[in-house]
């Protein structure tokens, strides 16, 4: 079957077998952040958005993507390395196979919820699973992350 | 210090953090066969005929392998990551004819894609002689039944293994009269603990592609802790020359010791020789659960007998682990059960430790983060914990009167002396961290929740004694940033950029200078591999004996270049400078094109070259080399320390028990990056909780495996743990690089018995075997006020 939809922007047409995963898809178009950490949407990994809102392309057939709007993390870059150096400088991105699917669902979180507190940080992020970091530098980072957009956005209204 | 003790950003982090494409699948041909593995059914069976005709019709399918394809009677491999001769024996054949365990290999499958594959895997018809297994590993010693009846099984090294009794492995030592200790103590813990064969998990399964290269070699790409072990594993395998296989290594997406164990790399490898096609394998996750290499599954015999003020005298272990149906890791994962927990009483007379390993059909264990000591740590913390229940003593005090200290000599730790240690500082440090005094040992919540707390101390090693290796290559380049080739494996720990800190120390210039090439066999120089703890201590002192070599090469060329004795020269990271004897610096004129006259901020005048022109120069007409390889092991293997308090949640109605807060304080020595340092901790933690309260193992009658995905193997997720603060306390230890010691696996261990003693304290029951399950604390619970009423 013949789908169509704008993957990080560009639009694009492709010959798919009705049973194709959207994660196997995207791949497939070179968007090599979204990973596969396991078979039973469980770990997060594969989170990419759906007409922006995060899904887990694992459980998602491509052909449901059909005249939508998939985001990959190759689609955010300016707001992946904005938000994951505060990750990095915790030494919490460790290593880094979880990331993409957990920094495009705290970028989703954010879209959400602008300053999330630390109860909803962890409610939201629960589907995203790491096993090197143990969380505790993850929070740290997002919650560094917020603390810097805040002054950002305090001196952004001074200055005006 | 300027670099090393410094919380700088992993070298790879904003790669990682943006989702380049830098692992093994990312990097894969686009062409690679895909090779999947038809598994047994049968826990333990002969393969008595295989019809694979229908399935080679499948469009696509390139080959089709079975154990009619590997001779049986052709010498035996083993695929643990261990230096030669493998204390593992050798008890494995590509594709046996002799299934062991639900999961071992019938055939290989290669094709052109994933769904002509998966068709053509359903269409091979498999007859099996279904035999009895053995699936209780109380049993297996000495049984009628034999795991490895074959007689190509070897072992290498003299382990006490034995084929004909299921035994992979036994060991007895001791030291002073254990009898005779437990005798004269006025009190004896006497119990056996029992853990599960607990899985890594890391979120990057096994995974490995092959291709031929251009000298008609094996090129292997494997997400791998140990590039070299795993090419001679491939060459015994395969039955090649070494020569003929190079393994090299991307980014690793986790390893935890997983990935100690070649266990994907030799179908791919097989296919590609055989085909001389591009080749892939991918685990599933399910695949990863079922057919893996987790951690040993033991049950851990402790007498312990002590005096009524506390004084613990002598400490009897018997430890039965189950290595499954083979032999990955078994006779070195049991020492470890004993050697690294017994030696944290320093004041005990004597010991006794005796362990079997013994084959069973079900999944073979192998290398998981804290290696057996995890286990061991579990048991006699645990017996320790309980001493001071029924002593009515702090357990905090109980062990700053029984702890090893600084310069002690350790009887069950191979009698190395303990060359440094902060274990007393860690406990004070902890019980002030947790506020031990007003939370021990349990509080009311009044709403039907109990909040306890516990505690556990823990040790491990720093490489293997006198067996790593670890070795670093240093080259200068033009414009004088430096290229740093190590053969140890980053996983995600961090040891490219820990080992850059390292050099950049001693060559006083910046992290950004140094560029990390890693793990490759035909580039790097040797090394055993990153496990043991060993990268920081072993490989981390070679980078800096290594470094210190190529400062003396850049001071050689750039005094032959001042035209002045190498002994007149000093480098100081940017100029080699010709230091004057009581001259005026501002009097000797530069001689050479190179050199200038300066004067620098400091008031330093004289002649200096920089390092970019000794690097440029060193490239034209020069015969001094700019490159130092440096090769190191050690003697010693001094031990990090830990200790870690728990406070625990227990609802009383439900038995659902959560970690709330967990405090903890490392000896790793210094830490090189305290970042780095941190996370490896509070993520040890982490998994030593899981371990400890919800990560389950259980098998049904016919040897399958319950928890086969992410869905049933019950992970912490960041809901299930409160906050975990990790703070060091450091000794210094002289034969670490700048003070270090390891970190990576002693972080795992002080969960188990922290966690269980608080659970005992909040609900009145000790429990003996892990994980804890909300089931098994709410029916203690029920049984308790039964019994009271």
């Amino acid at each position: 079957m013949n789908i169509t939809m704008i993957l990080n922007g560009k639009k694009i047409s492709a010959d798919i077998d009705a049973d194709m995963l959207l994660l196997d898809f995207v791949r497939d178009h070179g968007c090599y952040s979204v990973k596969r950490g396991c078979e039973t949407s469980n770990c997060g990994l594969c989170t990419v958005f759906l007409d922006e809102k995060p899904v887990l392309s694992c459980s998602v057939l491509a052909a449901r993507a059909d005249g939508k709007t998939v985001t990959t993390l190759e689609g955010l870059q300016e707001e992946a390395a904005e938000f994951g150096a505060f990750i990095a400088d915790q030494g919490a991105e460790q290593c880094g196979f979880c990331n993409p699917g957990f920094i495009m669902n705290a970028l989703a979180l954010f879209r959400e919820k602008e300053y999330p507190d630390e109860d909803e940080i962890r409610e939201y992020l629960a589907g995203n699973l790491c096993r090197c970091s143990g969380y505790e530098g993850q929070l740290r980072g997002i919650q560094a992350f917020l603390a810097w957009k805040k002054e950002k956005s305090g001196k952004g209204t001074e200055e005006a | 210090m300027k670099y090393v003790n410094k919380p700088v950003r992993k070298k790879d982090a904003m790669q990682l953090v943006t989702g380049k494409p830098v692992y093994t699948d990312d990097i894969a041909p686009k062409d690679c066969l895909i090779v999947k593995l038809l598994r047994s059914p049968h826990a333990n069976a002969l393969v008595t005929s295989v019809n694979k005709a229908a399935a080679m019709k499948v469009d696509g399918i390139e080959a089709i392998y079975t154990w009619e394809d590997i001779p049986q009677d052709g010498r035996r491999y083993t695929q643990a990551g261990q230096t030669y001769p493998e204390m593992s024996p050798y008890d494995r054949l590509i594709l046996d004819r002799h299934v062991r365990y639900v999961g071992d290999v019938v055939a290989i499958v290669a094709g052109r894609d994933e769904k002509c594959v998966d068709k053509a895997l359903k269409l091979i018809k498999v007859q099996y002689e279904v035999l009895e297994p053995i699936l209780d590993f109380h049993t297996a010693k000495d049984n009628r039944i034999l795991v490895h009846p074959e007689d190509n099984w070897e072992s290498l090294v003299p382990v006490g293994a034995d084929n004909k009794r299921n035994l992979c492995a036994h060991d007895e030592t001791g030291s002073g009269d254990i009898e005779e200790a437990l005798k004269n103590s006025d009190m004896i813990i006497d119990h056996v603990y029992h853990t599960k064969a607990c899985q890594q998990t890391m979120m990057e399964t096994f995974r490995t592609f092959c291709t031929i290269d251009t000298y008609g070699r094996l090129n292997v790409v494997s997400s791998t802790q140990i590039v070299f072990h795993c090419r001679r594993i491939l060459a015994n395998a395969l039955h090649i020359p070494k020569s003929m296989i190079r393994v090299s290594k991307p980014r690793i997406g986790g390893g935890f010791g997983a990935k100690q164990t070649a266990i994907s790399e030799v179908y791919p490898a097989y296919v590609t020789w055989m085909t001389k096609k591009p080749s892939k394998i991918v685990f599933t996750r399910e695949e990863c659960m079922t057919a893996s290499t987790p951690r040993h599954e033991m049950e851990i015999h402790v007498r312990l007998g002590a005096d009524k003020d506390g004084t613990i005298n002598g400490i009897d272990m018997y430890t039965l682990s189950n290595t499954g149906a083979y032999g990955e890791h078994g006779p070195t994962t049991v020492g470890l059960s004993g050697h690294k927990s017994i030696p944290l009483y320093g004041k005990a007379k004597a010991f006794r430790f005796v362990s079997d390993v013994v084959y069973t059909n079900v999944m073979s264990a192998g290398a998981y983060r804290g290696y057996g000591a995890t286990q061991g740590l579990f048991a006699v913390e645990s017996a320790v914990n309980e001493l001071a229940a029924k002593l009515h003593m702090d357990p905090f005090e109980l062990r700053m009167k029984n702890i090893v200290r600084e310069g002690d000599v350790m009887p069950a730790y191979y009698g190395q002396v303990n060359t440094s240690c902060a274990l007393d500082r860690c406990l004070d440090r902890v019980k002030e961290m947790i506020d031990w005094d007003h939370k021990y040992p349990v509080r009311d919540m009044g709403n039907g929740k109990v909040r306890a707390v516990g505690m556990g101390m823990a040790m491990q090693g720093s490489g293997i004694t006198s067996v790593d290796v670890g070795s670093a290559t240093i080259k200068v380049n033009d414009d004088g940033f430096y290229t740093l080739s190590i053969g140890a494996a980053d996983m995600g720990t961090g040891c490219d950029t820990i080992l850059a800190q390292i050099a950049a120390e001693v060559l006083e210039c910046s992290i950004d200078e140094i560029t990390v090439l890693g793990a490759d066999t035909d580039s790097s120089p040797y090394d055993s591999g990153s496990y043991a703890s060993s990268t920081t201590y072993v490989t981390g002192k070679a980078v800096e004996k290594c470094a210190l070599q190529v400062r003396e090469q850049i001071c050689r060329l750039g005094a032959e270049l001042l035209k002045c004795p190498e002994s007149e020269v000093v480098f100081d990271g940017k100029f080699v400078r010709q230091e004057s004897h009581g001259k005026l610096q501002d009097e000797i004129k530069a001689d050479t094109e190179t050199a200038e006259n300066t004067k620098d901020s400091t008031g330093f005048g004289g002649r200096r070259v920089s390092l970019s022109d000794i690097a440029t120069a060193s490239q034209c007409g020069n015969s001094i080399a700019l490159e130092a390889t440096v090769t190191n092991s050690s003697p010693l293997s001094p031990p990090p320390f830990m200790v870690g308090a728990a406070e625990v949640e227990v609802d009383l109605e439900t038995g659902e028990a959560k970690v709330i807060d967990y405090a903890a304080a490392v000896d790793c020595g210094t830490p090189v990056n305290p970042n780095l340092a941190r996370v490896q901790a509070e993520g040890g933690i982490l998994q030593g909780i899981g371990m400890a309260l919800t990560e389950n193992i259980t098998y049904n009658k016919k040897g399958k495996l319950a928890e086969n995905s992410l869905m049933q193997y019950k992970i912490p997720t960041r809901v299930d743990i409160g906050h975990i603060r990790v703070e060091f306390e450091s000794s210094y230890e002289d034969a670490g690089p700048f003070g270090a010691k390891s970190i990576g696996e002693v972080v795992i261990n002080t969960p188990l018995p922290a966690v269980s003693d608080a659970i005992f304290n909040a609900t009145g029951t000790r429990f003996y075997e892990l994980p804890i399950t909300p089931e098994k604390i709410a029916m203690a619970v029920a049984e308790r006020k039964a019994e009271n009423e």
